[in-house]
């Protein structure tokens, strides 16, 4: 470790202040930059300051863990140079790009720890950019971060362990859930249970908000096929099949998530190696067991190079940020050895249970079958899974970025971020391949949109 | 097994050029294998900024623009699709007297084809674009040009062309290239074998490799522009717009999406290009000056490619200087979407009959290669 060794770490949740914690402890003073205002990222994000509600209120069973991210972080404020407000949109030649209060400006590293974290891995059903629809995440950060719920009577769907932790929060918070539909059946959730078993910890919170949510009468619908939300200007109920045939609930509110998707782009702009992973059904940036990316100097920590949760990426945190203090020629403490053996052990007990997660939670595969024709796929562009289709058909285009190229679709402010799960779920549909096949689209600055004025232009020495 | 493949005319590149060769030869009889390393349309030719312009270009261009102009007005006929083409005419506005002078100068040197340029000043480009903001004393309006959507229009030509038979071969890169004295013989891997009488050379701005494999080496340079397109905005700007002397150009695509070029960027690796942060500010900085109404606009998405530049800044158009049978499409510096077409056509022309009506002296291969030590000008 030399003191020309300058590390930045990208993402301020449970990845990146464990990752800070563990650089500050082996006597590095990291940059800590994050997109939002206060520490704690997606999962343990902070209210306003001028909000005062209490951590369990907030957090329920995680407020331990919130608490000690919270308070690790503002113990290391001191120690590390930490920019809220922050966003990295682009990076180049061992800098990175920031966009703050409307400037830019650069940030120079030496090394990188990535944990960029994930948004929700989004499925469009007919309705859906009707007002009053929201991802899950999106609902809970409503809840976590303005104190409000997206509607009085709220129907939570898609599937994946967040969909029932939310709609516990929401009822616990006084929502009224009107229904839980989980396009994963029962019989998913008992075959993963030996692998689930990994985390039984874990497991028993969940248990305990499928009970308690069953004890308190929400109405919970498994092995559904969403059909379609109601309403012109505001949702009024939604749609969907089962066993039993069609059925309708009414809502004020939808909240819609199939788990997580990593935010790659950087990765992708620092020319990380991807791979497809099967069990995610994504493809994702290359790492090692304890973090290095493919790129010399470069770590992924956490959500944000494929999901393994909140705990998970606290261990992550910390083992990339070990593994970066030995490759830069530091000498860890014999504690912090041990520590990274028992890091790296937690680690592969993850992945473990991440398997009978995914088996638990299935990535509804025959979602892109039944999306009819008038579907909006893309929001940005208002591309229809129809428009997709028959391009895919009219140009023989078998590959993302084609199909990007011809159609707009991912051509918007989100440039792929939230349509592209889905229009390569409809691509490789109609064109009978795997979603492997039709590949990924390429990341590209900015990694979110720019304003055009990021400083004043020079004076012209004109009058207009 | 090595797929063989005998036809009377291979060309390498499925780029504008190559594809509308392949569209043309295929309309004239020739049977046409195309080899593409990546997709037809997916380099410069598929991500350039869209520009369909002839003015501003060389006179010794005219003659062969104003046949791609021709071109350009049937594309729907051609290729199954508009592609966005607009002729909306296309502002070159000067920003001194002196610059406003060679504008003039411009407009009378290249009257005879058929451009009908217009001189504009200070003042009534004040009325009629009280958008623009940058002070210009005046300006050259040709209505006729315009702009289009690359991403759509070079694939389409590649698709009609695939459409008339031509065998379109994607993901298949060359690896060797021989005249075996009768016929060339081309090999990609040890998957295809193409034999063919003739050969296009249509590589872009790789086809300086091509030239020296077959011993006329060009003193050929790439570029990298600098790309950017805005969130879509309610429309003001229904021309492409140009500054004399270069530096930035701006056109608002029918979806409401600002597009805009300027500077350089850099070359990631062979095949790849990217924006340079410093270029990338600079770009911004002129587009607010030249367009202050964007000032609150976002970037959504900035891009670059890979384009060839020869010294004296003409492409090279023409037969080979040391094999019969090769002909060379390549080197626009920057200005190939709009003259593609035509320089396609051109090539299919010399397949043909070893002629084209389309007077293309200026781009001949042996300007670089007659000389032992060609001094070039900048």
């Amino acid at each position: 470790m030399t003191a020309l060794t300058k590390v930045v770490i990208v993402g301020a949740g449970p990845a990146g202040v464990r990752a800070a914690q563990m650089l500050v402890r082996n006597g590095l003073r990291p940059t800590v930059l994050d997109e939002a205002s206060r520490w704690g990222g997606q999962i343990y994000r902070q209210p306003p300051l001028n909000f005062e509600r209490s951590k369990k209120t907030l957090y329920g069973f995680d407020a331990a863990r919130a608490e000690s991210i919270h308070s690790t972080m503002n113990g290391l404020l001191a120690h590390v140079d930490y920019q809220p407000d922050t966003l990295v949109w682009n990076a180049e030649g061992g800098q990175l790009d920031v966009l703050r209060q409307g400037q830019t400006a650069t940030v120079p590293y030496t090394h990188l720890i990535l944990a960029t974290g994930a948004t929700d891995r989004v499925l469009p059903l007919p309705g859906w950019t009707v007002p009053g629809v929201f991802s899950l995440g999106g609902s809970q950060v409503a809840l976590k971060f303005q104190g409000c719920a997206i509607g009085q009577r709220v129907v939570l769907m898609g599937t994946g362990p967040l969909l029932y932790l939310i709609a516990y929060q929401y009822a616990k918070a006084g929502a009224v859930v009107a229904a839980m539909l989980d396009t994963a059946k029962l019989t998913d959730q008992i075959v993963a249970l030996p692998a689930m078993l990994q985390q039984p910890t874990v497991l028993a919170k969940g248990l305990y908000y499928v009970g308690w949510l069953h004890s308190h009468g929400v109405p919970l619908h498994s092995g559904v096929q969403p059909v379609r939300v109601l309403g012109e200007s505001r949702v009024s109920g939604v749609v969907w099949r089962d066993g039993q045939g069609e059925q309708t609930v009414a809502c004020d509110a939808i909240g819609i998530g199939y788990g997580l998707r990593s935010e790659t782009q950087l990765a992708d702009i620092l020319g990380c190696r991807f791979y497809f992973d099967d069990l995610q059904r994504c493809w994702l940036p290359e790492r090692d067991d304890v973090g290095r990316a493919s790129v010399s100097g470069l770590y992924l920590a956490g959500d944000g190079a494929g999901i393994l949760g909140a705990d998970a990426a606290e261990w992550a945190g910390e083992r990339a940020a070990l593994a970066l203090v030995a490759d830069t020629g530091g000498r860890l403490a014999p504690k912090d050895s041990a520590r990274a053996l028992m890091l790296d052990a937690k680690l592969a007990q993850s992945r473990r249970f991440r398997i009978g997660l995914e088996r638990a939670f299935p990535f509804p595969v025959h979602w892109a079958a039944q999306a009819p024709d008038d579907l909006v796929i893309c929001r940005c562009e208002e591309i229809t899974a129809g428009d997709l289709r028959r391009t895919a058909q009219a140009t023989g285009t078998v590959e993302m970025n084609r199909l990007k190229a011809l159609s707009r679709v991912g051509m918007g402010r989100c440039q792929g971020r939230i349509c592209g799960v889905a229009a390569a779920e409809i691509l490789a549909h109609c064109t009978g391949q795997t979603i492997q096949a039709v590949g990924r689209l390429r990341g590209q600055a900015p990694v979110k949109p720019i304003p055009f004025t990021v400083s004043e232009p020079p004076a012209l020495g004109e009058s207009p | 097994m090595t797929e063989q493949r005998a036809c009377d005319v291979a060309i390498i590149g499925g780029g504008i050029v190559g594809a509308s060769a392949a569209l043309a030869l295929r309309r004239m009889g020739f049977s046409v294998t195309l080899l593409e390393r990546d997709r037809c349309g997916s380099r410069s030719s598929g991500v350039n900024y869209g520009g369909v312009r002839r003015q501003g270009r060389p006179l010794s261009q005219l003659a062969l623009s104003q046949r791609a102009h021709e071109i350009w007005g049937r594309l729907p006929e051609l290729i199954g699709t508009d592609g966005e083409y607009l002729r909306s005419g296309h502002l070159k506005i000067a920003r001194s007297e002196a610059d406003l002078a060679a504008l003039e100068a411009y407009r009378e040197r290249s009257r005879g084809f058929g451009m009908g340029l217009q001189m504009l000043s200070a003042d009534m480009l004040r009325q009629h674009y009280p958008w623009l903001g940058a002070r210009a004393v005046g300006g050259s309006f040709c209505p006729e040009d315009g702009h289009a959507n690359p991403r759509l229009v070079s694939p389409a030509f590649a698709r009609a062309a695939l459409e008339m038979g031509a065998n379109i071969r994607e993901q298949t890169r060359v690896d060797s290239m021989v005249h075996d004295g009768r016929q060339f013989v081309l090999s990609s891997g040890t998957a295809l074998q193409v034999r063919s009488t003739f050969l296009l050379n249509c590589a872009g701005a790789w086809a300086g490799a091509v030239a020296a494999h077959f011993g006329e080496a060009v003193p050929m340079v790439s570029s990298h522009p600098v790309m950017a397109v805005t969130e879509p905005l309610p429309m003001f700007m229904n021309l492409s717009l140009g500054v004399e002397g270069g530096g930035i150009y701006a056109r608002q695509a029918p979806r409401g999406n600002c597009v805009i070029g300027g500077s350089q960027g850099y070359a990631l690796d062979e095949d790849r290009a990217r924006p340079s942060r410093e270029a990338l500010s600079l770009v911004l900085q002129r587009t607010v000056e030249l367009l202050p109404r964007l000032r609150h606009g976002h970037i959504i998405r900035s891009w670059s490619g890979t384009e060839g530049y020869l010294p004296d800044r003409e492409p090279v158009v023409g037969p080979s200087s040391t094999t019969p049978g090769l002909f060379h499409g390549f080197g626009f510096a920057g200005a190939g979407f709009q003259i593609g077409p035509a320089v396609g056509e051109v090539l299919a022309d010399l397949v043909q009959g070893g002629t084209t009506r389309t007077p293309i002296a200026a781009f001949s291969i042996t300007r670089f290669t007659q000389y032992a030590n060609p001094v070039f000008r900048r």
